[in-house]
Formats: structure tokens, C-alpha cells, sequence
């Protein structure tokens, strides 16, 4: 203890000496100079950052991250993850210990003025949902009258049930737990009649059921949650590297490009598929990237949609379903502003 | 006379033989007789054995089911623990435990380079059976084994890359040249005479060449050899650098809980004999670090160490994120510690300082050889348990965001590779036996010795 307090008064004596020569070097020189990308990841949730058998992460966030480091290195696995928890996830973006943080964080607005952040996209649209048994019949949250509910305790879950069901005027019964997992477990037991938690938990909550099959999730989605990936105020040129790694999945997705027919693609006469992959307009430069660098991500990450399939899709043992996610050309809230 | 009267006495009466031994009788032998004096030797034991035996039958034959007659043991997927894939009631999923087992090891450290952690392992086992196992030999080289050369090479080998290297490379030196200075001492050792005297001098010149210097030039060869061993695993498949923050599993609680033990009960030492220092200024000091240290939560210090040294401290300045769990870890240990000891100083009758003094000892040598080894004795169970409890506070730094075993197992636990409705139960099951195993061996271990060192108190 004593040792941190000294190196911490070193420490401030040396920030205030250092932070000048620190203002000049770019997010982006940084990583190069370093030859990896910092990526502040969760701690374990599936489907947006989990270790496999191997102890590789996989998921969501994690292809933010590997797509940005296959856009400066072209090579995917130049990232090293940092796990952070919820609490000290935005001191280490804040202290520069992450270049990029990529951990299932809402989007909102006392985060994105007041902690100096920047939200450079949403790579996942969530939103508080209810699973409910198939036998009760039910197909809508609006039929959920006088249903007994099961939630976490102390949570924004809690308190978007109220708002809703009040908004709806619908009578229920709320049934609180301290932890998820009770709140699960009173469910199956039967303790009520519906569960509520974030959409994408409720996929995965569902397959520790005995029964899987006997639960459904609705379609209401109660409230919004964009997920996306967070770096530092003050440096616009990283922003923009990580918010248009992210645009860039989204875009191959609307054009068809894949991980597969990447290469193919560099032979397409179709002008956006062009300016996508590089081979016209220098869109890589301003950026301090080469023109290469969205095929780069593709070759090595995938579209969104691929990246989606793989992770909590259907490629997936999640098996969510699109909807909000899905291209704005087909229903949904994922929308890439052109490349040109 | 008494014959007479003996002679005369009606025989029916008088017994001429002893009596066959017998038995004793079942009321106080025997294995009724046991359960009725320690089991229902008074109402409110026979109360008590009830409500014990009605909890056994309770949970024992549920547990074992579950855990035993219907758990799985083979599988690569959930599909093999769902009960309506199998077609039976499923118990513990051991089959996830079995799939993951190499995941809770190692964590995250790339699989090509997982032989480096296993030497390690190797290392640790041979330094802790070096220096627990009594009857082993060399126990001095074992001590240096243990707290120096293992230390640098897990060093080299876990993190590898070329600051290592350069470290080992260094090691390397400074052994050859020691190495080399003891060849030229064991043919010239009149060089040392200023160290050992006249008649050190004397013994020495009289034993033949190879053998002057012997126990230091043991250490150095022993050294030598090891380091030439890292050098060459270093040079043939390389050693590249593995980053802490893939390190996971077992290797990482090992670590932690090692680097606590091995430098908190030293440290503990010199803080305890600090604040029974008679100099103010040391005093002081230590008085300071350890009532600061006990009131603070650990989990408060892993916080400062992770969430707010970053803000203070300039990126290229930060120490490793492991690193600083691994310095709170120990520096906390180092204040419960210290007062463990302190308490064995404090039972040292003032008589054994006195007769130290008396015999014309200096400070260090008093405590070196008369106080510390007894007052030390008289906390071992003490020490124990502040190990047994760094031990479970390794636990803690999951909240910073390090992978110990139990986060490993937790991280799992969410995967939906193995979601099943049992597979939480079986993960935390499989931490709670890793966990018990290894205080429980502390603990027998640390009887062991205690029985040992007792031995010449028994009367």
C-alpha cells in the first residue's frame, strides 16, 4: 500500500511532466509503434466475448476488436484482450490502458458527454425482453395480465418492467431475486409466469433450462440497450478508424460481400463493392490505413452478418433471431452510412 | 492357627484358581457400548445425533446420486448432459469438466507454449516436495532452489520474450563468473583469509582441491546448470513472450497464492520484529504499514491497484496488470503475517532473550538462533492459517478482471457450448474439491510439522 501511494506521487509528478509529450502521439501511432491493439473485453458472456476450449475469445465484441486489428495490422489476432469488469471498464479506457473498449456497453448519454467517451457505433441493438412458457399461450407482453413476473432485484430491469406495464396499463406481479441466477431458477420452478432480462441474456439463460424447447422468447422489446464499442475524447482520427471498421462489416453485409467471395469481389464492376474493397478512391489514407483496409476486415472478420451467424445467430447455440439487428434494407437498425 | 482354620473351612466356599479372564462386559466395550457413550450419552446428545443422522440421510444418498450414479462422464457437447437427449435423469455434467480441464489449467496461454508452464509446474512440485518432505536430501541447495532459482526461471519461462532473456542472459553471467571465481579461490584460497581467518584458512588448505568451497560452489554449479537449461530451451524452441493477461486457471492461483506465501512470511518476520524494534523511527513505520494495511478490505487495495493507479500513473509507467494483485496480494499477507509472528515473540518467556544476550549473542543472532525458531514453532498454526486464507483470497482478483481458477470455471459456466441445467452445479462442485484439496493438504501438512517439533516437548 505504501508503495503505491509513493509511486503514485512519483507518478503525478511525472504525468504532469509527461502529459505533453504523450498529447502529440496519436491513438493510432501508439498501437503501431506497440505492433497490438488493447482491447478492454468483458469478463465471459456468451455470444459478445467468451473463451473457447482453447482460451481464445470469441463473439460479438470480440470481432469489433479483431476488425479493427486486421483494418491497421491485417492480421486478426494482433489484439490483446484485457478483461475488464463493469466497474473499472471506463478508468482503463480513461487511463489509456485500452485503446478501444468493446464489452457489451450501453450507449447513453451521461456516458457519452460526462466521462470524456465517445460510442464510435452500435454493433448490437438490445433491449430488456420476457420469456415465458409455450404452453401459457402467450405471443405478446401485452397479454401478460395479471402474470406474475420474475426479475433481478435493484436492476434497470426492474425498473422498465414498471414503466412499461404502467405505460400499458397492465396489471402484474413482480417477483424479485438478488441474483440472475435465482431469478432463473424461480422460473423454472414455476414460481411465475414469465422472466425478464436483456434479449441476448435470455437466449442464453434459456439453454440452462431442462427444457429449452418449452420456452419462448416475445417479441416486445421494452427497452433499448445499443451495445457498441467505446475510446477516449480527443483523438478523432481513432474514432473514426474504429466507428468505420464497424461501417465497414455493416456495408459488406448490404453488398453481398463475404469472408468467402472476398477476393472474387475484387473484381466486381459494381462501384460501391469497388470503393468498398479498395480497388478505386484512396478511403484508407485519411485515416492513416491503407485503401485495403476494409477487405482486410472482411477477408479476416466477415460482414456483420457473418460476424452475427457466428456468434449469437444461427450458426450459434443462441439461435437469435435478427430482428432489430438486422439491415435496415430488411427491417431492421443496422444502417452503415455509405463509402464514398 | 490360620491353617487350621483354613483346613477346616467348608471348600464350597473358596476359590483355589483365578478366574478366567472374560470379556468386558457390552454395556462398556464393544461397539454398542461406543455409540451409547459418544452418541446418546445425554439427552441433548441423543438429540443432536438425531438431527445428524437425519441431515446424512438426507443429503448423502441425493448428493451421490447426483454427483456419482447419474452424472455424466463422457462428451463433447451439452447434447450428452441433457436429460431428454440422454433419456434418463442427469446428474453433474463432469463430461464439460473433462472438456474444459486443460482451459482451467492454463487459461488462455497459447496452446504451443503450454509445455513452458508444465516445467514450471514440475519445478514447483520439486521445490515444495524438496522442502516439505523431511527425509530429503540437500535441504539448503532446496531452500535456494526453491526461493531464488524457481522464482527467476518461472520468470523466464512464463513470460519469456526478449527482456527475458536479457534477464536470463544476465543470470547466466553473473553465475560464470562466480563460477569462475571459485575455481580460482580453490586453488588460491589464501585470497579469503581476511574472511575466514587463520585457521578457516587451515581446514580449507587441507582438504584436497575439488572439494574446498564445496557448499557454495554447489549452489553455483546447481544455478549454472539450470540456467544453461533455460538458455537452451530458449535458443532451440524459443521463448517467446506470453503476455500476462493470457495467463489463466490454475497457473494463475498457483502463482498468486505462491508469490503470497513465499514473500509475506519473510516479510512478516521483519515487520513483526519492526514493531518490537526499540529504534522509534522503525517502530513507527512498521506500526504504520500494518494497521493501515489490516484496515483496509484486500479487495479495497486490489481496486487502488487496478482502477486508480492507472490514473495516476502514465501507460508506459503502469506495472503489469498481474503484477499489482500480485504485490497487494503479498504485501497484505505481510501484515497479518507480522502480527502472527509478533504474538509468537511475545510468548518467548524473557528468560530466552536474556540467556541469549547472556551467552554474548548479537541481535540478529538471538533471533536467528534462539527466539525465532521457537517463537515460530508456537505459531504455526497461525501461519497456516493466514496461508489457507491467502489461499481463498486468491478469489479476489477476479473482480480486477484475472482469471483465476474460479473465474475459468465461471467463464465456462455461461458458454453455451455446455449450457445445461446442471452444469453450474457440477463447476462449482469441481472448484470446491480443487479448493478443499489444496487447504486441506496446508492443513495436514502444517499438523505434520507441528507433531515434529513437539517432539522433544512430550514428557
Amino acid at each position: 500500500m505504501k508503495q503505491i501511494i509513493g509511486a503514485a506521487l512519483i507518478a503525478v509528478t511525472a504525468a504532469i511532466c509527461a502529459s505533453g509529450a504523450l498529447a502529440q502521439s496519436t491513438t493510432l501511432a501508439q498501437v503501431k509503434n506497440r505492433g497490438i491493439l488493447l482491447c478492454g473485453s468483458g469478463t465471459g458472456l456468451a455470444g459478445f466475448g467468451i473463451p473457447d476450449q482453447q482460451g481464445n475469445w470469441a463473439g460479438m465484441d470480440v470481432d469489433v476488436c479483431r476488425a479493427v486489428a486486421s483494418a491497421i495490422f491485417n492480421d486478426p489476432n494482433k489484439v490483446k484482450f484485457i478483461p475488464l469488469s463493469a466497474k473499472d471498464r471506463f478508468t482503463s479506457l480513461q487511463s489509456g490502458e485500452v485503446d478501444l473498449l468493446s464489452r457489451t456497453t450501453t450507449w447513453t448519454i451521461s456516458r457519452d458527454t460526462s466521462l470524456g467517451l465517445n460510442f464510435a457505433g452500435v454493433n448490437y441493438y438490445d433491449g430488456q425482453g420476457f420469456m415465458v412458457r409455450k404452453k401459457l399461450g402467450v405471443d405478446s407482453v401485452l397479454k401478460l395480465a395479471g402474470a406474475s413476473i420474475c426479475t433481478q432485484q435493484g436492476t434497470t430491469t426492474e425498473l422498465n418492467l414498471a414503466d412499461y406495464f404502467r405505460a400499458n396499463k397492465i396489471k402484474y406481479e413482480v417477483v424479485a431475486f438478488a441474483s440472475n441466477q435465482e431469478t432463473v431458477k424461480a422460473y423454472e420452478a414455476g414460481r411465475c409466469d414469465a422472466f425478464t432480462t436483456d434479449a441476448s441474456g435470455l437466449y442464453a439463460e434459456r439453454l440452462t433450462l431442462s427444457n429449452p424447447d418449452d420456452h419462448m422468447v416475445l417479441p416486445e422489446i421494452i427497452s433499448k440497450e445499443p451495445l457498441g464499442p467505446v475510446v477516449r475524447h480527443g483523438d478523432d482520427v481513432w474514432l473514426d478508424i474504429v466507428k468505420w471498421s464497424l461501417f465497414a462489416m455493416v456495408n459488406a453485409e448490404e453488398l453481398g460481400v463475404t469472408k468467402a467471395n472476398a477476393d472474387e469481389m475484387l473484381k466486381s464492376e459494381n462501384p460501391e463493392i469497388k470503393r468498398l474493397v479498395g480497388t478505386e478512391g484512396k478511403f484508407g489514407e485519411p485515416m492513416g490505413l491503407t485503401n485495403d483496409w476494409a477487405l482486410r476486415i472482411i477477408k479476416h472478420v466477415g460482414n456483420y452478418g457473418e460476424s452475427f451467424e457466428r456468434n449469437v445467430g444461427s450458426g450459434s447455440l443462441l439461435k437469435i433471431a435478427r430482428g432489430q439487428n438486422a439491415l435496415w434494407t430488411k427491417g431492421g437498425l443496422q444502417y452503415a452510412p455509405p463509402i464514398r | 492357627m490360620t491353617d487350621a482354620t483354613t483346613e477346616m473351612a467348608p471348600y464350597a466356599f473358596v476359590r483355589r484358581e483365578t478366574l478366567e479372564q472374560q470379556p468386558a462386559p457390552l454395556s462398556v466395550a464393544g461397539p454398542l457400548a461406543w455409540v451409547r457413550q459418544h452418541l446418546l450419552s445425554s439427552p441433548l446428545n441423543i438429540a443432536l445425533t438425531l438431527v445428524c443422522v437425519y441431515l446424512v440421510v438426507d443429503s448423502v444418498p441425493g448428493l451421490v446420486r447426483f454427483y456419482f450414479l447419474d452424472a455424466i462422464w463422457t462428451g463433447t457437447s451439452r447434447d450428452a448432459c441433457l436429460a431428454d437427449k440422454v433419456g434418463r435423469p442427469v446428474g453433474a455434467c463432469w463430461a464439460y469438466i473433462a472438456d474444459r480441464f486443460q482451459y482451467f489449467i492454463y487459461g488462455s496461454y497459447p496452446i504451443p507454449q503450454r509445455w513452458r508452464v508444465n516445467i514450471v509446474f514440475v519445478m514447483f512440485a520439486l521445490g515444495v516436495v524438496w522442502l516439505l518432505w523431511t527425509s530429503a536430501p540437500k535441504k539448503k541447495l532446496g531452500i535456494f532452489f526453491f526461493f531464488v532459482l524457481l522464482p527467476i526461471s518461472a520468470y523466464v519461462l512464463l513470460l519469456g520474450g526478449p527482456g527475458a532473456e536479457r534477464f536470463l542472459g544476465f543470470c547466466l553471467m553473473v553465475t560464470l563468473a562466480l563460477a569462475a571465481l571459485y575455481v580460482v579461490l580453490s586453488f588460491a584460497p589464501q585470497l579469503v583469509r581476511f574472511n575466514i581467518g587463520d585457521a578457516g584458512l587451515a581446514v580449507v588448505q587441507q582438504l584436497p582441491v575439488w572439494k574446498r568451497f564445496f557448499g557454495p560452489k554447489q549452489l553455483v554449479l546447481f544455478a549454472l546448470a539450470i540456467f544453461v537449461f533455460l538458455s537452451l530451451l530458449a535458443s532451440s524452441p524459443g521463448l517467446p513472450r506470453v503476455d500476462t493477461g493470457l495467463w489463466g486457471g490454475m497457473t494463475v492461483t498457483f502463482l498468486i497464492a505462491a508469490v503470497g506465501i513465499v514473500f509475506s512470511l519473510p516479510l512478516g518476520v521483519v515487520l513483526a520484529l519492526g514493531r518490537r524494534s526499540r529504534l522509534p523511527i522503525i517502530q513507527l513505520l512498521s506500526v504504520i504499514f500494518i494497521e493501515f494495511v489490516r484496515g483496509v478490505p484486500l479487495i479495497t487495495v486490489l481496486f487502488m491497484a487496478n482502477t486508480m493507479l492507472p490514473l495516476f500513473v502514465p501507460q508506459e509507467y503502469s506495472p503489469d496488470r498481474l503484477l499489482r494483485p500480485l504485490v497487494g496480494v503479498a504485501l497484505f499477507a505481510a501484515a497479518y503475517m507480522a502480527e502472527v509472528v509478533r504474538g509468537g515473540l511475545q510468548a518467548m518467556p524473557k528468560g530466552q532473550y536474556e540467556g541469549a544476550m547472556s551467552l554474548g549473542l548479537g541481535y540478529w543472532s538471538m533471533m536467528r538462533l534462539i527466539i525465532l525458531p521457537q517463537a515460530l514453532r508456537i505459531v504455526i498454526p497461525g501461519i497456516v492459517n493466514t496461508f489457507i486464507g491467502l489461499f481463498k483470497d486468491t478469489t479476489l482478483v477476479t473482480i480486477v478482471g484475472i482469471f483465476d481458477f474460479l473465474r475459468t470455471i465461471e467463464a465456462t459456466l455461461v458458454d453455451p457450448t455446455w449450457a445445461t441445467p446442471t452444469t453450474r452445479a457440477t463447476g462449482y462442485a469441481f472448484a470446491a474439491v480443487f479448493y478443499f484439496l489444496c487447504c486441506w493438504g496446508m492443513s495436514r501438512y502444517s499438523i505434520a510439522v507441528e507433531k515434529r517439533l513437539a517432539a522433544g516437548q512430550k514428557r
